[in-house]
């Protein structure tokens, strides 16, 4: 039974890594700014996912924090920019 | 590596692996296929949130097996992400919104002047 938990783990690795890549596309050949934005959005979200199947599959607690931690910063992040191309300032007077 | 599980434990376990990383596989296709921002918001949103969710559900069970207790704080990126994750979508729509407004506003103010 691990063989099959080990082939359903790689097999969501696989379409993280692809979802990631074409996240990278829409990021580079974005129409709009908010698409790139929504693009780094989606990469920073499955780099999370990224790290919690490794931490499944290493067994360790020490990569959930880490995804933690870019679940948060991510989204201070996303929302910076977001706000920046709302009224061309991050942080108002 | 992996200890052993229960079958039925690695069952689920796998199962859920196998839809979250499905569900990231959609948001992911929607954003590079749909035609324009507004429709193209709403894939990656909705599915990332999902496939988190499969996710952390499966390493929930993973952990309570393996420490012999509830380990429940898992739940936490889940919860942070259903929260963080509307107003990101929000904010980037209103974000689009003004910024085709102003675009046109400025072409239309420009057109009288060349015709």
């Amino acid at each position: 039974m691990n063989q099959v938990l080990f082939i359903a783990s790689s097999f969501a690795l696989t379409c993280f890594v692809l979802g990631m890549v074409i996240a990278v596309y829409r990021m580079g050949t974005g129409p709009t700014m908010a698409d790139r934005v929504l693009a780094l959005d989606t990469m920073y979200i499955n780099g999370m996912l990224i790290l919690l199947t490794l931490g499944l599959r290493f067994n360790s607690p020490l990569y959930f924090d880490i995804a933690l931690l870019i679940c948060i910063f991510g989204f201070v992040g996303s929302v910076a920019m977001a706000k920046f191309l709302l009224r061309g300032e991050v942080i108002e007077p | 590596m992996m200890t052993d599980l229960p079958v039925w434990a690695a069952a689920v376990v796998s199962f859920l692996l196998v839809v979250a990383g499905f569900f990231a596989l959609t948001g992911s296709v929607g954003l590079l296929r749909l035609r324009d921002f507004y429709s193209r918001i709403h894939a990656p949103t909705l599915a990332n949130t999902l496939a988190a969710f499969c996710l952390v559900v499966s390493i929930l069970i993973t952990a309570s097996f393996v420490q012999h207790r509830f380990v429940a704080h898992s739940l936490l990126v889940s919860f942070f992400l259903i929260i963080t994750s509307p107003v990101t979508a929000m904010l980037l729509m209103r974000a689009a919104i003004k910024r085709q407004l102003r675009h046109d506003l400025k072409e239309r103010n420009e057109a009288p002047e060349q015709g």
